[in-house]
């Protein structure tokens, strides 16, 4: 019975529970539900990725009205993996939340906090399940707004102005996203997914159709902080309580990610992509990026925006995945985008352990803390290598996908680009390291201790998953493949 | 001169969203920023009701003797957006008197130099 329910349920559980959070009397009290409700919508969402992959897409009728009428949830390898991801960090961020958010959030507002963190997990979530395009606009929001709020809780007084900076971004973003919508409705009368995949074949050549395509992607190019798009995000992930660091990070340019993949592959017919310079635009703003962000990151003198700038370039990759518009190409962003969210998480939460001990994190501050602190030190070094993609880390079976899909191109410039944003990611992680490890330790410094455990154990479950998924990409490769096929990537 | 006579509510609905998209790119203040934000989210709103109209239809209330209605969905949704909108706004303004009881300001460029100054 609860079976058929999971998609629906995925979303309902923490929608329920926001509210609960909020008039629950102590903090500790909406911990622990945030933590049971997260836990649950991981162990829901793996089943869903399983029954998905055995059993082929599931529809889900809301309210029991049928499709295209009602609105659908419509599940596949590839949403069942995002929202896999989702509620897999969500999980792993909660019980890192506790001290965190305890250290850097005051004390009145920690059960407002968790509800907030729920409303966008929701949000994310029902992103990634929805079959509906409207739907993922009322979701989209739904996990901005609370993503605004929660990043203006931030100790300093710059998280209001990032928030702010974000607020104005994102609802440009998103009332693009609106206009597109509009625009294509006007063209095809529907809002179900697979109703305009059938119907949108038709119009294609039409100027509206482009112009409500062109809109999407912009506004969509905003959430995700595509090159040049990107503005908001360093200010905002620098200034954001880390546990929201983490979250955001790993989470949600990743559902941006995924809601660019389905229209462009499922939405709108197979070879849009190459027919109109969308293809060669993604292209060209992740080679921008990967170079530019790489750039900017070496040159940061604050680990967490250091870390923010390569989240940039790292968006870059997955643009040039997209790029390519094969199905190498794709099943290489695929597999990134689940890459990407163990090693950023890992990192940001690493970050988060020295913050958590000495209340910063600018390159100054660290110095030498990596002999104090050497779990901490270990998670930054391994997780570091995960994202410069050595081989035998996750990140190296990205790297490597990727070139393959660049190679089969023969776009020889890609394959330089890629491994020279690789060279660029030693030199910054180097920078890190060489401050940590490297540098004399100030007196402050020496009395460090190492982080407590309820920190340190969700960051090596990253840095083990980092390391897991390098030495075995069966999982990872399998479930990308699976999911560009269910996109409609033709395989070549 | 019929097109773009026959079209003039798409002409008011563009010349909005660009009247609001300047504003939220020009300006310094804070709350004229979201002030501009809302003029474009209302543009797009007008756009989804011109959208639903269909040329003829009555209101789309079942009424005895009519056969031929202007399409509802796109004032459902518009609906929903509205909502989104007033949430927006209201986060945005808070945010705003967060900012000026932190900075003593609302002007952009003077919270950029107060945050620059340090």
């Amino acid at each position: 019975m609860i079976e058929n329910h999971i998609s629906l349920l995925l979303v309902v559980i923490p929608l329920i529970a926001a509210p609960i959070a909020a008039i629950l009397p102590w903090g500790r009290a909406s911990w622990m539900l945030t933590l049971v409700v997260t836990s649950a919508c991981f162990v829901l969402a793996g089943l869903q990725l399983w029954a998905v992959v055995h059993n082929g897409a599931i529809s889900y009728e809301l309210g029991g009205w049928a499709p295209p009428w009602g609105i659908e949830y419509r599940i596949d390898a590839l949403n069942a993996l995002v929202a896999l991801i989702v509620s897999a960090i969500a999980a792993i961020t909660v019980p890192y939340a506790l001290l965190s958010a305890e250290k850097e959030i005051p004390k009145q507002q920690i059960p407002l906090f968790y509800s907030a963190f729920l409303l966008c997990f929701a949000g994310l979530l029902g992103i990634t399940q929805t079959g509906d395009i409207f739907n993922v606009f009322v979701f989209l929001e739904i996990s901005s707004l609370s993503s605004y709020a929660l990043i203006s809780l931030g100790q300093r007084r710059q998280a209001l102005t990032s928030a702010y900076q974000y607020l104005i971004m994102g609802t440009l973003g998103a009332t693009f996203f609106l206009i597109g919508v509009g625009l294509i409705y006007a063209q095809t009368g529907t809002l179900n997914m697979m109703d305009l995949a059938q119907r949108l074949p038709e119009v294609t050549s039409l100027k509206t159709v482009h112009t409500g395509f062109a809109f999407i992607m912009i506004g969509f190019a905003l959430k995700l902080a595509l090159f040049p798009l990107h503005l908001w995000l360093p200010n905002a992930y620098t200034y954001a309580p880390t546990v929201i660091t983490v979250f955001l990070a790993a989470t949600a340019t990743k559902v941006a990610l995924y809601v660019m993949l389905r229209i462009l592959f499922t939405v709108f017919p197979d070879g849009f992509v190459s027919v109109t310079p969308t293809g060669d635009l993604f292209l060209l703003s992740g080679i921008a990026g990967v170079l530019t962000a790489s750039v900017y990151a070496i040159y940061q003198m604050n680990v967490k925006r250091l870390l923010a700038y390569s989240s940039v370039a790292q968006i870059g990759y997955m643009a040039m995945g997209i790029g390519f518009a094969s199905f190498k190409g794709v099943t290489a962003t695929i597999i990134h985008l689940f890459n990407h969210a163990l090693m950023k998480g890992a990192l940001f939460m690493a970050v988060g352990a020295i913050i958590y001990r000495i209340g910063a994190c600018r390159m100054d501050n660290i110095e030498g803390l990596g002999r104090q602190m050497p779990w901490t030190f270990g998670a930054i070094v391994i997780a570091g290598l995960s994202l410069i993609g050595v081989p035998g880390t996750a990140g190296f079976i990205s790297k490597w996908y990727l070139v393959l899909a660049a190679l089969e191109q023969q776009a020889w410039l890609s394959v330089g680009v890629i491994l020279f944003g690789s060279l660029l990611a030693v030199v910054y992680m180097g920078k890190v390291i060489e401050a940590l490890y490297f540098k004399p330790a100030s007196e402050a410094n020496l009395s460090v201790k190492e982080a407590p455990i309820l920190l340190l154990a969700p960051t090596w479950v990253l840095v083990f998953a980092n390391i897991y998924f390098g030495l075995n990409a069966e999982f990872t490769v399998g479930i990308a493949e699976h999911a560009a096929r269910a996109l409609g990537v033709a395989a070549k | 001169m019929d097109f773009v006579l026959g079209h003039y509510n798409y002409w008011i609905a563009i010349f909005l969203m660009m009247v609001g998209f300047y504003t939220v790119i020009s300006r310094g203040n804070l709350v004229k920023k979201i002030v501009g934000l809302n003029v474009f989210q209302v543009s797009v709103f007008l756009l989804y009701i011109s959208i639903g109209t269909v040329t003829g239809g009555a209101a789309p209330i079942i009424t005895q003797g009519i056969k031929l209605y202007s399409n509802p969905l796109p004032h459902v949704l518009i609906l929903t957006a509205i909502v989104v909108g007033v949430a927006t706004t209201a986060l945005g303004l808070a945010l705003v008197v967060r900012i000026k009881e932190a900075y003593g300001t609302i002007e952009e460029d003077e919270i950029h130099e107060q945050d620059h100054s340090l």
